[in-house]
């Protein structure tokens, strides 16, 4: 099982989180003036990489809140949680050096 | 090709079975070939075997980063079905089917088909509405389907604990329905590949895409640039990996899928279960061991194992539902990496890159599509323009929005 540390409540076990998917796909604003090209970009198309994702993350039995999460796709391992709105890990270089 | 019978079967025993021949070469990688496909499982050798049988085309490499049929073919539970729900998807799975029902005459290889009927368990009215739904939409498009009651259900499995934490109310049932040998699928399909002269290169990584002007004009490999003016990319849960060497960008997710097998019994399950709701999956393969399939694991993942919680509320499921098996031992477990599209559908056609072809996002199912999918995958990249049954099965309709929703279908909840 997966120890997965909440940026608010520390290391918990995996049983307690839901898992949101890929992270820092921003919400176009000007939805309108978008073509079926670009909404179609932005509802469906993942970058669903091999290595390591940037990805969202919710501590659901926990305190509830959302958070950010870099892991490896591979290896499973998080690299990095921060909470929503904080500046992530400085460079990806960085994480894989976290993650050795 | 040594034809398999049972008079080659007796005049191999009169040489102590030391005639037999290699089922495929292994050769050398061509430096051209008319079409390339990457990934020899299932679907890769379906697509290549129906190319050379069906259209002509001889001049074939399959190429594959490991061994042939090692990924997903060799990892799942093997049921096959095509009781789905909209019309698009069961006439292209229930083509499948069709090919499924000659496939062992057709290779001249048992691939041990064996229609011994899938049940979809209903745990609630709202379930029991959406299976007179699908059974009633089935039954339109000539699949044969049935509704099941609990009693109905007892018959068959006398000693499935009906009054469960969530009770049984009915299934659907398909009697065509049933499993097949996954790993003889594969074998098969080599073994008739080669045949036709296909040439089957494993521990041959493609590592890029070869463009030019915007169209595709070879694969680079572990072992040099291979030249080839089609490609299809027939990779399951590496899809989005390869599809990024073409600059391209898909609408699909890797998750582990995991499975279990238990130790051998005598033979008790004659039918196959699955339950959506709880994520349980059923059946006896005929070797004797239960085959046991979970949901996928919520988080994306390349790693070809799953996680503890996920396989433990599976077997949760199948002893509430089955508590003679309560202390059955599992023998082995594993995870696969499906390639999860947004409606549960699969995407198999064109690209925007020319002569760059995709055959994709099956998830949790691909398997009972294996030579449907190759069929019609033949077809487009022979034709260079869908079949009529992969018509909606484009990578267009994620922009269009003619999306063909079978996530109560598919069986697994994604």
């Amino acid at each position: 099982m997966l120890e997965i540390e909440c940026p608010w409540c520390g290391k918990r076990a995996e049983i307690e989180f839901s898992y949101g998917g890929e992270g820092g796909i921003a919400r176009p604003t000007q939805t309108e003036q978008m073509s079926d090209a670009q909404w179609g970009d932005y509802v469906f198309m993942r970058s669903n990489p091999k290595g390591l994702h940037h990805e969202q993350w919710r501590h659901t039995s926990g305190c509830g809140r959302w958070f950010s999460a870099l892991r490896d796709t591979v290896s499973y391992r998080f690299a990095a949680t921060w909470k929503v709105g904080e500046a992530g890990p400085q460079s990806m270089s960085q994480s894989k050096e976290n993650l050795k | 090709m040594q034809k398999f019978s049972i008079w080659s079967l007796l005049k191999n025993s009169m040489t102590y079975h030391e005639g037999w021949q290699r089922q495929w070469r292994s050769p050398r990688p061509k430096s051209e070939y008319d079409v390339i496909v990457v990934g020899a499982g299932g679907h890769g050798l379906a697509t290549a075997y129906y190319l050379a049988k069906e259209h002509g085309v001889r001049n074939i490499g399959v190429i594959e980063r490991g061994w042939l049929g090692g990924g997903n073919t060799a990892r799942n539970t093997t049921i096959v079905r095509s009781n789905y729900l909209w019309d698009e998807a069961t006439l292209l799975y229930e083509k499948s089917m069709k090919l499924w029902e000659h496939l062992s005459q057709e290779l001249n290889y048992n691939v041990m088909f064996s229609q011994r009927g899938v049940m979809n368990l209903g745990h609630s009215l709202q379930d029991m509405r959406d299976i007179e739904r699908r059974v009633s939409a089935n039954r339109l498009n000539g699949v044969d389907a049935k509704v099941l009651s609990p009693a109905d259900i007892q018959q068959m499995l006398p000693f499935i604990n009906l009054n469960t934490r969530y009770p049984i109310m009915g299934a659907s049932y398909q009697p065509r329905a049933g499993v097949a040998r996954h790993d003889a699928v594969a074998w098969g399909f080599a073994r008739a590949c080669d045949a036709l002269g296909v040439d089957l290169i494993q521990n041959c990584e493609v590592t890029g895409i070869c463009r030019e002007e915007g169209a595709v004009t070879g694969v680079q490999t572990r072992e040099g640039v291979i030249r080839a003016k089609k490609v299809a990319l027939v990779a399951a849960g590496h899809s989005s990996v390869l599809a990024q060497m073409a600059g391209l960008r898909l609408p699909i997710e890797s998750h582990p899928l995991q499975a279990l097998v238990s130790e051998p019994l005598k033979p008790i399950f004659p039918t196959v279960v699955m339950s959506n709701a709880i994520h349980a999956y059923i059946s006896q393969s005929d070797k004797g061991d239960l085959v046991i399939g979970a949901g996928i694991d919520a988080y994306t993942g390349y790693g070809q194992r799953g996680s503890y919680p996920v396989i433990e509320q599976t077997l949760q499921a199948i002893v509430e539902m089955f508590p003679i098996f309560s202390r059955v031992r599992m023998n082995r477990q594993w995870g696969g990496i499906v390639d999860v599209s947004p409606d549960a559908s699969p995407i198999i056609g064109l690209t925007p890159v020319k002569g760059l072809y995709i055959n994709c996002g099956w998830g949790t199912g691909g398997f009972k599509a294996t030579p449907g999918s190759g069929w019609v995958m033949a077809h487009t990249i022979a034709h260079n323009r869908p079949h009529a049954l992969n018509e909606a099965f484009s990578l267009d309709r994620f922009y269009s929005g003619h999306l063909i929703d079978e996530h109560g279908a598919a069986a697994v909840a994604h």
